[in-house]
């Protein structure tokens, strides 16, 4: 039990903390700070441009994504020494979020189920940052029942072996900045829904690809729709066997948990030192016995899941594989967030319905309010984690599925979308 | 860095573990519960022979002179099966406070005999309803003589010495009490958990030694409680731990509408959010053993987080398992009430939960918010 840091990794911690020290853009430290998830913070500059450039540099100096192998323009460093790393980074890590899909999800897909040519000649653009990538899982008629997709991909009938797709994707993250994406598809309606996918991957830029952006509850569009309008590509870019898509995608969510539920912030700090400051009836905040109540229990949330990471890293650093107990992350932030951000408004009276720069701390409560929703959403809803600790942790009967062997063409869907 | 405890504390956990398993089933709980007596002298007596109670008591003191990290396993494996022992107002919290802060007398004369299992002690700090201040508190010591009612005390019916706090000049001061003595009264009561029984003491002229200075017994009680709770954390933990379990072995067997009961999301959803509370307490626990063990500074911010996430998933987690039981759950016959009753018990001992959410701001206030977000 023990906090420190071994000779060898406190060295590793002087070494980053020196290169960051030196090279990190400063100018915009005040900015990201403000941050709060699923927006960068930054005003100043284009957040896209700031995020290569940093990621740029980082490759440059060897510490572009960690855990990759070094061949594809990673770091292979260990995991104590990927944790030293974001602790060390702190705020410039928001500048790495438009790579997080990428670097946490398809490249991990691209380095388990591409052939060496392909890999080497995908993966070191990502992880330089040259290059971004975009997820295109979800559909309208299929999000948390993701087998249930319906974007077709067909044989060319010119004997080339090339495929045609055809379809919509939706909610897809950053495909407006995309170069890349992986793309799972329907190549068999006949034979039971988990059976009859197949992954791709594919240049956003390929004929017959049109992003359309949406505008979110929050106001801010980081999400998309994708069409396929017989969009052409060769067999060479399918990841996995036909029929194989499935498996494929499993890769790429088990990744996704890993990354985003991992280390995740509630914004306690934050509504700490609002309530240092705010008053309740002519008392600080802290000193309202409701107040420390609420307090106390976001806290404990917090630091819950701080150590909960820490004894996950202590695992890894065994040579134990993190399970599916790691769907906790997201889950308790995600709904922490969104109490917690109600909280603060409460606090802030009549005037926390005001959204400003006048409003306490730029604003932040406000936009963790109205960017929270999401959180529980995206990358697994709170109900799919649920689901997935009380059946993979605790070993409970799966949820009954009625469409379980019935060819995916039989099966009922919600009007929308149906090819 | 290593959040996790060391091979060795995880062999003691195991064995421990196995030793009660064997020793303390339900039926052990039920007989204290449902019996006469006031704690399982039996079981209490195997595990001082195990060297257990002695476990961070220093060698010359007639303990095993481990430490306190072997405490935190041993009070999981305590808590997991609801042990009707009094090992927390004994070693937590007696013990504790003797080696903090008694007398060179003090300590060589209680301290082999709670090694050894022929010392029970009683931390009689209460003064009936209410969040306990010292300005509430109305015993008295003088002259080496203490006068008063304390009440609730837990195990103060077979205790062999009691820890008091108590009035000393415009001050309060600590004093322990050897209960063998004239002017001791004690009168049970009635309380949600008898298998850790509750007792109202009243001293009339009793003779007793101080504890620390004149006038710091709020301050030595407030320290050693820290610790306290970082221990009654990991009895927590044990117990929220259990009755997850339960529940969710409830859930596969029990069948309705033709399927089982834990295919139900109702009912996986729940036994899931039990899972989050008992794994966030685990968490802040072992940030508690952790500064527990280093004496670290960040000790009081520690002790109140890990007591309130503990509290909180123990409640969250026996309270939930009644209701996955369903009727069954709320019978006498069945053990989940035995919990229910611990959960409830343990988040009032040393200071309710709100005391402790309301410390935890207060040491937040103080101290370095970043420490612990
Ligand atoms: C901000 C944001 C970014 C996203 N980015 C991407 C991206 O980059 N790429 C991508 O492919 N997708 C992305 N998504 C999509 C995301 O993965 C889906 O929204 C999510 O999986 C939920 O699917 P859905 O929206 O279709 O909701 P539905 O699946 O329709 O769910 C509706 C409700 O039903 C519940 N529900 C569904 N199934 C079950 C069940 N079996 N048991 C219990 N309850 C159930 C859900 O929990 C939810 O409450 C993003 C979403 C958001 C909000």
């Amino acid at each position: 039990m023990d906090f420190k840091d071994t000779p060898e990794e406190a060295k590793f911690r002087k070494e980053v903390r020196s290169w960051i020290d030196a090279n990190a853009p400063k100018h915009l430290e005040a900015e990201l700070k403000r941050a709060s998830f699923g927006s960068s913070g930054l005003t100043s500059e284009d957040p896209i441009e700031a995020g290569k450039a940093w990621q740029k540099k980082k490759a440059e100096a060897g510490w572009a994504c960690l855990h990759w192998p070094k061949e594809y323009g990673g770091g292979a460093r260990t995991a104590m020494e990927r944790v030293i790393w974001s602790q060390e980074e702190g705020p410039y890590a928001v500048l790495s979020s438009p790579f997080t899909i990428g670097h946490g999800m398809c490249g991990p897909t691209v380095m388990e189920w591409a052939s060496e040519e392909q890999k080497e000649e995908l993966l070191p653009p990502l992880a330089s940052g040259e290059e971004i990538w975009c997820q295109l899982f979800s559909e309208p008629a299929s999000g948390s029942d993701l087998a249930g997709l319906r974007t077709r991909a067909v044989k060319a009938d010119d004997g080339s072996g090339d495929w045609i797709i055809n379809g919509q994707k939706i909610w897809t993250s950053g495909a407006q900045n995309s170069d890349w994406g992986l793309l799972i598809t329907r190549t068999d309606p006949d034979v039971p829904k988990h059976k009859g996918l197949t992954m791709f991957f594919l240049s956003m830029k390929t004929p017959g690809v049109k992003v359309v952006p949406i505008k979110q509850a929050n106001g801010a569009s980081g999400f998309n729709e994708v069409y396929f309008d017989d969009v052409r590509i060769p067999d060479a870019q399918r990841l996995g066997a036909v029929g194989e898509g499935w498996r494929v995608s499993l890769t790429t969510l088990m990744n996704e948990r890993l990354s985003i539920g991992s280390g995740m912030s509630t914004g306690f700090p934050e509504l700490f030192k609002f309530c240092m400051d705010a008053e309740v009836d002519g008392e600080p905040a802290t000193a309202d016995s409701g107040v420390r109540s609420k307090l106390a229990q976001f806290a404990v949330k917090q630091s819950g899941l701080k150590y909960t990471g820490m004894r996950a890293i202590s695992a890894l650093s065994k040579g134990e594989t993190p399970g599916p107990e790691n769907s906790i992350g997201k889950l308790v932030a995600g709904a922490t967030m969104q109490e917690l951000s109600m909280f603060a408004l409460d606090l802030q009276g009549e005037a926390g319905v005001l959204w400003n720069e006048d409003s306490p701390q730029n604003g932040r409560f406000q936009a963790m309010l109205m960017r929270s929703p999401a959180t529980r959403i995206e990358g697994g809803s709170d109900e799919i984690l649920r689901n997935i600790i009380g059946e993979r942790v605790l070993g409970l009967p799966g949820d009954i599925r009625v469409d379980k062997d019935v060819p995916f063409k039989d099966i009922p869907a919600s009007g929308k979308g149906r090819s | 860095m290593n959040l996790d405890f060391s091979e060795e504390q995880k062999q003691l956990k195991e064995q421990v573990g196995r030793f009660l398993a064997e020793n303390c089933p339900p039926a052990a709980v039920r007989a204290v519960l449902e019996g006469e007596q006031h704690h399982d002298a039996k079981l209490y007596k195997g595990i001082a022979d195990l060297g257990l109670l002695g476990a961070a008591i220093p060698e010359e003191y007639g303990g095993v002179g481990l430490g306190q990290l072997e405490l935190c396993v041993i009070a999981e494996e305590l808590g997991r099966v609801i042990a009707p022992v009094p090992v927390a107002s004994t070693v937590y919290l007696g013990a504790e406070c003797l080696l903090h802060a008694g007398t060179e007398d003090q300590k060589s004369t209680w301290l082999p005999k709670i090694a050894a299992g022929e010392a029970i002690g009683c931390w009689a700090i209460n003064e009936g309803s209410g969040r306990m201040r010292p300005e509430k508190v109305t015993a008295s010591f003088e002259n080496g003589k203490l006068n008063g009612t304390k009440s609730p005390v837990a195990d103060g019916a077979i205790a062999d010495f009691a820890i008091v706090l108590a009035k000393e000049g415009s001050g309060v001061s600590l004093c322990l009490v050897d209960l063998s003595g004239d002017g001791v009264e004690r009168e049970n009561l009635e309380s949600i958990d008898p298998t850790r029984s509750q007792t109202k003491l009243t001293f009339n002229g009793a003779s007793a030694t101080r504890i620390g200075d004149a006038g710091d017994g709020w301050h030595i009680a407030t320290q050693v409680m820290d610790k306290a709770a970082i221990l009654i954390g990991f009895e927590q933990l044990g117990g929220a731990d259990r009755a997850l379990e339960m529940g969710r072995d409830y859930a596969l067997e029990r069948m309705a509408f033709g399927r089982q009961i834990g295919s139900f999301q109702a009912i996986k959803h729940m036994l899931s959010d039990m899972y989050v509370s008992a794994t966030l307490a685990r968490s802040n626990c072992y940030y508690g053993a952790w500064a527990l063990a280093s004496s670290a500074a960040e000790l009081p911010l520690a002790a109140a987080t890990a007591r309130v996430s503990a509290t909180t998933a123990f409640q969250h987690c026996a309270k939930n398992n009644i209701q996955v039981h369903g009727g069954m759950g709320f019978t006498w016959a069945f053990d989940c009430h035995l919990y229910y009753r611990r959960s409830n018990a343990l988040a009032l001992m040393i200071g309710s939960l709100s005391t402790w959410e309301s410390l935890l701001i207060e040491r937040m206030s103080t101290g370095n918010v970043e420490a612990a977000a």
